[in-house]
């Protein structure tokens, strides 16, 4: 698969996190016991089936109707004394966020506070921000774990899923100054709460992302399971919230069925600890922004393909399901979010970076049928191999012999050339290959040829 | 009724038992079965690796040699899900072989003892694809056509792994571009079954079983795979 220089590719990178075959182990089963949360949860609620074709029709809808629901938002966003600004792309996004902070603290360093938010990571702010003499300051623990470790999350929900006790004990240790070797979760959450507290008091400025923004209204919900996001808002002046366009829902009583979702199909707990709703400044002087980001999602919007993967609420049940993504991590995936939705997402920001990741699947359909708004996440797999492939984004010698494969099926006389066990097929299925460079080979045994083969069994015993 | 057998090229090749275990099977039942002799393959390998547009031939093929006949039936859930979903020139019914015994056959008692402790092996484009069964990932009746044909097998053992439906990692090229995660998937699923102490690993999908079947003979493993349709034909 062709990729950029500094990109490793899935395979490659997946390769390399399983050979620590005792942590992948590990990573898997750690992600599989999120699963089965989930799946305990949503098998107690008998109309589950029926709240995911409710939350996919109201997305389907929403989406139909995008422009008229965004500048709904707006309006109701700008008459509850909500500043709203739109970017086309990462770079615009990150430019007015800049020039928000820089209007607060003109000069020096810029302290700020950030809860979780996908969209900001997609867009590489922090970077950025630190770029420009901005203290980024993640308030999410395991966002504020990878932050340290200068690490981008490696789970959308879970950011720092695929560390260990001991990982971050080490790393507290170098950056908090906790014991060498003490892995006791209390101990260290208690050291990271102390370092934030400071954190929070001295930020004027708090960032949030939001899960869901409603029309009806214009104000918008922020989940969290720390309550970071409301100590970091409600101790600011200035409260910036991010968001991508396909965020909106068009009314109040929607977050009923999206709520319901999000947070069993997460983690697989009944509701996020804290869904915190704004819809306008608490008080005069504070000041609220939202920033409303396209990068890419309307030329998503423009393919219908692929335009149902903007359906997404981002519970990532698609990633934890993933026998693939337990398997080799979510850096692997080398986008800001990963898994089987990173997958039909990425390619859609950059093909020719992302061209490997639609072939980072088996196809085994298990992410299209726990997703709670039920994108047809593995159809869209196949639908970018064939897009990509089209693109002339393959390797010429898969190409040779990919249309050497299709004439030989084409011409059943040719097909049946070699005679016995020994046809053309044999030899060049990929994976049958009869050569012990063929990656088969490197675990695996090759299938044992029999004495004759099906249709030679068939002449002799059922042909008059 | 004229059934018209698919035998997928690996099968033929490879595996000749499971397809004349299909073939008995049929014909025990009744059935009139043909294998065209001009038969290839159902384009799947070309299309999943991103080149359904050299399918053309391969397509016409099937059809031309799959035409005229009530039903067409292969021992293969991912060939055949591939053949309903992409095959567009095909002018007739095409079933899995246990979905044609269960729901077109409607067989409700069969003439087979296999005394044998099994592993059953879910493969996703049969499962999943093609519904033979409920999925672990829905809030749904559970039910398995794979299960009621089996349970109509004397003397035979069915062990269901933990996880009960995970994929095993085949993934047709998959496993080899991506043979790491591939042979880790294989090697999870098939410690999953040696965990129940079964005999075979038994499925609806050569391919899959191909997979485990090259990882249990690399680890030594006196654990054999074997296809449905050899269970269900077996006395
Ligand atoms: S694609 Fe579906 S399952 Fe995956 S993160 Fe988005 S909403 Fe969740």
């Amino acid at each position: 698969m062709q990729t950029d220089q500094h990109v490793i590719p899935h395979a490659e990178a997946a390769n390399q996190f399983i050979k620590n075959e005792e942590r992948t182990d590990w990573h898997d089963q750690t992600l599989w016991f999120v699963r089965q949360k989930r799946d305990k949860i949503a098998h107690t609620i008998p109309e589950w089936e029926d709240l995911r074709e409710l939350g996919s029709q109201i997305k389907n809808h929403t989406l139909s109707r995008l422009d008229h629901y965004l500048a709904q938002f707006e309006a109701n966003a700008k008459a509850n004394g909500v500043q709203v600004h739109w970017a086309a792309n990462a770079q615009e996004h990150n430019e007015i966020v800049l020039g928000l902070i820089r209007k607060h603290s003109p000069t020096g360093i810029a302290k700020m506070v950030k809860s979780k938010s996908m969209l900001t990571e997609e867009c590489h702010m922090n970077e950025y921000l630190i770029s420009q003499g901005v203290d980024v300051v993640d308030t999410d623990l395991g966002e504020r774990i990878v932050q340290f470790r200068q690490e981008p999350p490696s789970h959308i929900v879970m950011p720092a899923i695929h560390l260990k006790k001991a990982d971050v004990s080490d790393t507290f240790h170098e950056h908090l100054g906790t014991e060498k070797g003490n892995n006791d979760p209390q101990y260290l959450t208690e050291a990271a709460r102390q370092h934030l507290r400071e954190k929070f008091v001295a930020a004027p400025i708090a960032i949030t992302g939001v899960n869901f923004a409603v029309a009806e209204t214009g104000g918008f919900v922020v989940c969290t399971n720390e309550g970071n996001a409301d100590l970091g808002v409600n101790l600011a002046d200035v409260h910036i919230a991010c968001m991508g366009i396909e965020k909106i829902i068009p009314q109040q009583k929607h977050l009923g069925v999206f709520l319901r979702l999000l947070a069993r199909s997460a983690t697989g707990q009944p509701v996020t600890t804290y869904s915190s709703h704004f819809r306008k400044p608490r008080r005069k002087g504070q000041e609220m922004h939202i920033v409303l980001v396209d990068n890419g999602r309307s030329t998503q919007l423009g393919r219908p393909d692929f335009r149902n993967s903007l359906k997404c609420i981002r519970c990532a049940a698609c990633f934890n399901t993933c026998p693939v993504y337990r398997r080799s991590g979510g850096h692997s995936y080398h986008n800001a979010v990963a898994g089987p939705i990173g997958s039909i997402l990425a390619p859609n920001l950059d093909m020719r970076k992302n061209a490997d990741l639609p072939f980072a699947s088996t196809l085994c359909g298990s992410c299209s049928n726990v997703c709670p708004v039920k994108i047809d996440i593995h159809d869209q797999l196949w639908k970018w191999r064939q897009v990509l492939m089209a693109e002339g984004l393959a390797p010429a010698s898969k190409k040779v012999s990919m249309q050497a494969m299709a004439t030989v099926f084409s011409h059943p006389a040719v097909y049946r050339l070699g005679g016995k066990v020994g046809r053309w097929t044999v030899k060049n299925l990929p994976f049958l290959v009869n050569n012990k460079l063929n990656p088969w080979y490197t675990q695996r045994e090759m299938p044992e040829a029999p004495p004759e083969s099906f249709q030679e069994w068939y002449a002799k015993n059922r042909k008059k | 009724m004229r059934v018209g057998l698919f035998v997928p090229c690996y099968i033929d090749q490879f595996y000749p038992q499971v397809a004349i275990a299909t073939l008995e099977l049929l014909e025990k039942l009744g059935c009139e079965v043909v294998v065209p002799r001009n038969q290839t393959c159902c384009g799947q390998p070309m299309a999943n690796s991103g080149f359904a547009s050299m399918t053309g031939g391969c397509d016409r093929n099937f059809a031309k040699n799959f035409a005229g006949f009530d039903y067409i039936v292969s021992p293969s859930g991912s060939c055949v899900l591939h053949v309903k979903e992409h095959n567009h020139l095909l002018n007739g019914q095409i079933y899995e072989l246990c979905e044609f015994l269960t729901d077109v056959l409607h067989v409700s008692s069969l003439n087979a003892r296999f005394p044998h402790k099994v592993g059953l092996h879910q493969s996703c484009h049969g499962h999943r694809g093609l519904r033979l069964a409920s999925m672990s990932e829905r809030n749904e009746k559970p039910f398995s056509k794979v299960e009621q044909l089996l349970n109509m097998v004397s003397n035979l053992e069915v062990a269901i792994p933990n996880r009960p439906d995970e994929c095993c990692g085949f993934g047709g090229t998959f496993c080899v571009t991506e043979e790491a995660v591939s042979v880790k998937m294989g090697k999870d699923r098939i410690r999953e079954q040696l965990d129940n102490n079964v005999e075979y690993i038994i499925g609806g999908d050569v391919s899959c079983l191909m997979h485990l079947e090259g990882i249990l003979r690399r680890q030594a493993s006196p654990v054999k795979v074997k296809h449905i349709a050899e269970i269900l034909n077996a006395d």
